[in-house]
């Protein structure tokens, strides 16, 4: 398997092992980047990402990705491990703030502002985008109290017991648990915690949803249920998903971006269209070879 | 429908993301409030210093740092008062010998056991108990030095000649005092030696008691080390076990069965007399404090510094 | 061809070194052993002497020049008050520096200074502490000899130990929770305040418990300010001169007579069972919420 992030020139003898007519992956030159590789949607865009690079410390993890994100579609982020997907995704809600030493340039356009700009509050942009992580992360509270925080927190007055309701119904559980929302969240299994996390997500009343490999830690059914769930969601909001399951990609999402790491380890773009696009006819070279399994 | 956050489009979005100093106010002052609790920490250590330094700059300026270190009597209440700081540093040096001499090779042969040759079980056992010893009050060690290990053995046994206040009994109790320090800091850097060393023994053909003393005790000497000079710190700073058992007599001896008088004791009955403010007997009080300040500052940064180099090597 | 029979049985100097290892098995155990049998002849001595003079009449008398007549009445009040007031006052501000340190302050030079000061102040003796009391508490701030003064005193003392503990305990609360908080809008506060403490309680409440267990043992620092008087009334009032049990325990043990020597076992009965009830607790708060 080559290995991508540190690419070296294979010797003699390794090139004979792989296959034969894959050639060490350079990303250098801006030449190599196919431009009609990357697209602008039709629709509005709700999230329009200019040149945003990223560094932890001096290790550099995006570099210069540029596109839009339409407003109620389901869009993924595919690629190998270590090409910043993530990374990126948890730039839309300054997540990354959170880190030490980490440092980004370049505008991400939220609705036509940069969440970036000195006088935003983060606290304010992570209620507007929600997030789901990979591995389930229930509060260790009742599941009615899971569902509520969001809103309390956020000074919610309404009648919360509604709003509790109406975010399990969205999130497909509520007929599981309607007679237990005083169970512990963590006595859900796998799947049913993700859905409650998303209920979770969903009270704060949104309008982006970002999805951190939210089916990496459940099984197959599991799974489907949630990829169910996509579809329904995105008739009311706008989904960016980071997964590495290519069929999953295939199956949910409307618009694909496939990133890849350069040889300094930056994350950078190298391909967005709509899904069946990708799939069928990839623009670019290094598309294809990771969708037909050549590496990653 | 009821709503926590508004709809966003071009227009409202600036508005509805922008910083509102005012609603976070409270985040700030909760923030400041946490910051200063954290300050008292730090306003302690000035406190500590000044305090000591404060004092101890009078004290030097009645007696001079040469009748300080070179005198050998401590007579701070004599006709002709004498302030040589050895005979309370000697006192404090008899009690750290003898206790280290009866804790550390026990301490060691507890740690031994624990992290090689005991079952989880008993090790789960055995370790809480040996933890318990380091929540007795030392007022309790002391009781149990002067009366079961002075009245009830040492006079008993070595005749009526053996002072009623001397070093050794303090020194035995300090020992259990400083025994789970010892145990439990070697045991745990014992058992973070990897497993591959010691197979490695094993597989040449060395006992179990081989591997134990020559393989691994020698890979955890970092931790084991820390352990001691650590115990030595709790020993220095320690009073009530050696002002009750020991003495408050300043005896320039390392003879275990003398009464003696050490750093600790000595502060103790400054603390329980008259001595006013001013006076040089008030003022020793400061000078040896800071002598005991520093020296356990000393000891305790030399067991970090061990502490380092282990976890330097093994984590 | 015959080969010669492999002989597995030790035999000569490796019989004699696997001998010395089997031995050596027993000795060492002895010694893990020595702390028990220690604390067992300890609470032996103790039950012996003093059991006798435990009665309703040792726990509510004052202390007296005639041993048969003094009880434990004022200095257990005294530990007490002592006890009450460092809590209310350590607590609240060890918490706050954990929080601190854990969760808000910038990571950069002055929180290293921050940590490495309460390392150091952790190992500085408690008779220290006494004369940093008396300067600070007793003579500047006009306490005197106090309550007030030994509480001050003793919150000081144990404020790393609880630091530390409860830097623990917030450190093993998982970051996902923090995550999955932060990512619905709640600011840091909100998410320390209701995720962050209530997961960390049960290991702050350990170390705290533990912390006042050390309290109650202290003697030299509250000798210091000047708590070794007669005292042989309530108190009432956080401002009256006070003692404590284990400064009752040293005044009774310095003196020669037999009978105070009885007295002492018994106040060292009751100073051991609050110390190791306080101990239990903590221990068993600790296994029950490490099981949940």
């Amino acid at each position: 398997m080559v290995q991508l992030r540190s690419p070296r020139p294979l010797s003699e003898g390794e090139l004979q092992e792989t296959k034969p007519n894959v050639e060490p992956h350079s990303i250098t030159s801006s030449a190599a980047r196919r431009p009609d590789a990357i697209i602008d949607p039709p629709e509005d865009a709700v999230f329009s990402i200019s040149e945003l690079s990223l560094w932890y410390g001096h290790k550099q993890a995006l570099g210069d990705v540029t596109f839009k994100i339409p407003v109620n579609r389901v869009t993924a982020l595919i690629g190998p491990s270590g090409c910043g997907k993530s990374t990126l995704i948890r730039c839309l809600n300054r997540m990354n703030d959170l880190i030490t030493g980490v440092r980004t340039t370049g505008v991400v356009s939220y609705h036509g502002q940069d969440v970036y700009a000195p006088d935003i509050d983060p606290v304010e942009v992570r209620r507007r985008i929600g997030m789901v992580f990979q591995k389930p992360n229930p509060f260790p509270k009742s599941i009615y109290e899971n569902v509520a925080f969001g809103a309390k927190v956020n000074g919610y007055k309404g009648n919360m017991g509604q709003l509790v309701e109406q975010s399990l119904r969205q999130a497909a559980l509520w007929n599981e648990v309607k007679d237990e929302l005083k169970k512990s969240g963590l006595a859900l299994s796998g799947g049913q915690q993700q859905r409650l996390c998303i209920a979770r997500a969903l009270a704060v009343q949104p309008d982006v949803i970002l999805m951190d490999e939210p089916c990496s830690a459940l099984d197959p059914i599991a799974t489907l249920k949630i990829e169910d769930l996509i579809r329904e969601l995105v008739k009311d909001y706008t989904i960016i998903i980071v997964t590495h399951n290519m069929q999953q990609a295939a199956r949910v999402s409307d618009y694909t971006a496939f990133m890849l790491a350069d040889e300094q380890g930056a994350g950078r773009l190298i391909e967005y269209r709509p899904a069946s696009e990708v799939f069928t006819n990839p623009k670019d070279k290094r598309t294809e070879d990771y969708i037909t399994g050549r590496f990653g | 429908m009821s709503v926590v956050s508004e709809p966003l489009h071009a227009g409202n979005v600036h508005g509805a993301l922008r910083r509102r100093p005012f609603s976070r106010w409270n985040e700030t002052v909760v923030k400041g409030l946490l910051a200063a609790c954290a300050t008292v920490s730090l306003v302690t250590t000035f406190a500590i210093i000044f305090v000591l330094a404060e004092e101890t700059i009078a004290f030097f300026r009645e007696v001079s740092l040469s009748d300080f270190f070179l005198e050998t009597r401590w007579r701070p209440l004599a006709g002709r008062p004498s302030f040589g700081i050895w005979e309370l540093v000697a006192g404090t040096v008899n009690v750290v010998i003898w206790s280290l001499v009866i804790a550390v090779p026990i301490g060691l042969a507890s740690a031994i056991y624990l992290s090689e040759y005991a079952q989880k079980r008993t090790r789960n056992t055995l370790k809480p108990m040996l933890e318990a010893l380091a929540g007795v009050p030392t007022v309790v060690y002391a009781y149990f030095a002067l009366n079961f290990v002075t009245l009830d053995i040492l006079r008993p046994v070595l005749g009526n000649d053996v002072p009623i206040f001397n070093a050794f009994a303090a020194s035995v109790m300090l020992a259990v005092m400083i025994l789970p320090t010892i145990a439990s800091i070697s045991e745990d850097a014992m058992s973070s030696v990897p497993r591959d060393l010691r197979e490695a023994a094993y597989g040449l053909g060395a006992t179990k008691l081989e591997v134990a003393t020559r393989v691994v005790l020698p890979a955890a000497l970092s931790g084991v080390i820390a352990s001691i000079l650590l115990a030595i710190a709790r020993v220095v700073g320690e009073t009530m076990i050696v002002a009750i058992a020991a003495g408050s007599t300043p005896n320039l001896t390392l003879w275990p069965l003398s009464t003696i008088q050490t750093m600790t004791g000595f502060m103790l009955q400054v603390g329980l007399g008259d001595a006013a403010r001013g006076t040089v007997d008030y003022q020793s009080l400061f000078a040896v404090g800071s002598m005991l300040f520093v020296i356990t500052l000393l000891f305790n940064i030399a067991a970090t510094w061990f502490v380092g180099r282990f976890r330097e090597v093994y984590e | 061809m015959a080969t010669a029979p492999v002989i597995l049985r030790a035999r000569g100097r490796v019989a004699v070194r696997q001998a010395v290892s089997r031995a050596s098995a027993y000795l060492f155990l002895g010694a893990s052993l020595v702390g028990v049998f220690v604390l067992l002849l300890l609470a032996y001595e103790t039950i012996s002497v003093g059991a006798g003079r435990l009665s309703w009449d040792f726990i509510s008398n004052y202390p007296s020049r005639f041993a048969e007549r003094a009880g434990l009445r004022s200095s257990a009040i005294g530990t007490v008050w002592v006890l009450g007031l460092t809590v209310i006052m350590a607590l609240p501000v060890a918490v706050g520096t954990a929080i601190w340190i854990e969760e808000f302050a910038p990571r950069n030079r002055a929180l290293t200074v921050v940590k490495l000061n309460l390392a150091n102040l952790a190992g500085v003796p408690s008779i220290i502490y006494g004369v940093l009391g008396l300067t600070v508490f007793s003579r500047f701030f006009g306490f005197g000899s106090t309550i007030m003064a030994g509480a001050f005193t003793v919150s000081l003392m144990i404020l790393p130990m609880t630091v530390i503990a409860s830097q623990e305990a917030i450190r093993q609360v998982p970051s996902s929770i923090r995550d999955g908080a932060l990512a619905l809008g709640a600011t840091q506060w909100q998410t320390v305040w209701y995720h962050v403490l209530p997961g960390a309680a049960p290991g702050i409440i350990t170390g705290i418990i533990l912390a006042v267990s050390r309290a109650a043992g202290e003697t030299a620092a509250l000798i210091m300010i000047g708590a070794f008087t007669f005292i042989a009334f309530d108190n009432t009032s956080p401002f009256e001169d006070f003692t404590t049990v284990p400064i009752q325990i040293y005044n009774w043990t310095i003196r020669p007579q037999e009978e105070f020597r009885e007295n002492a076992a018994a106040a060292i009965i009751v100073l051991m069972v609050a110390v190791l009830s306080l101990n239990l607790l903590a221990a068993v708060i600790r296994e029950r919420f490490r099981r949940s």
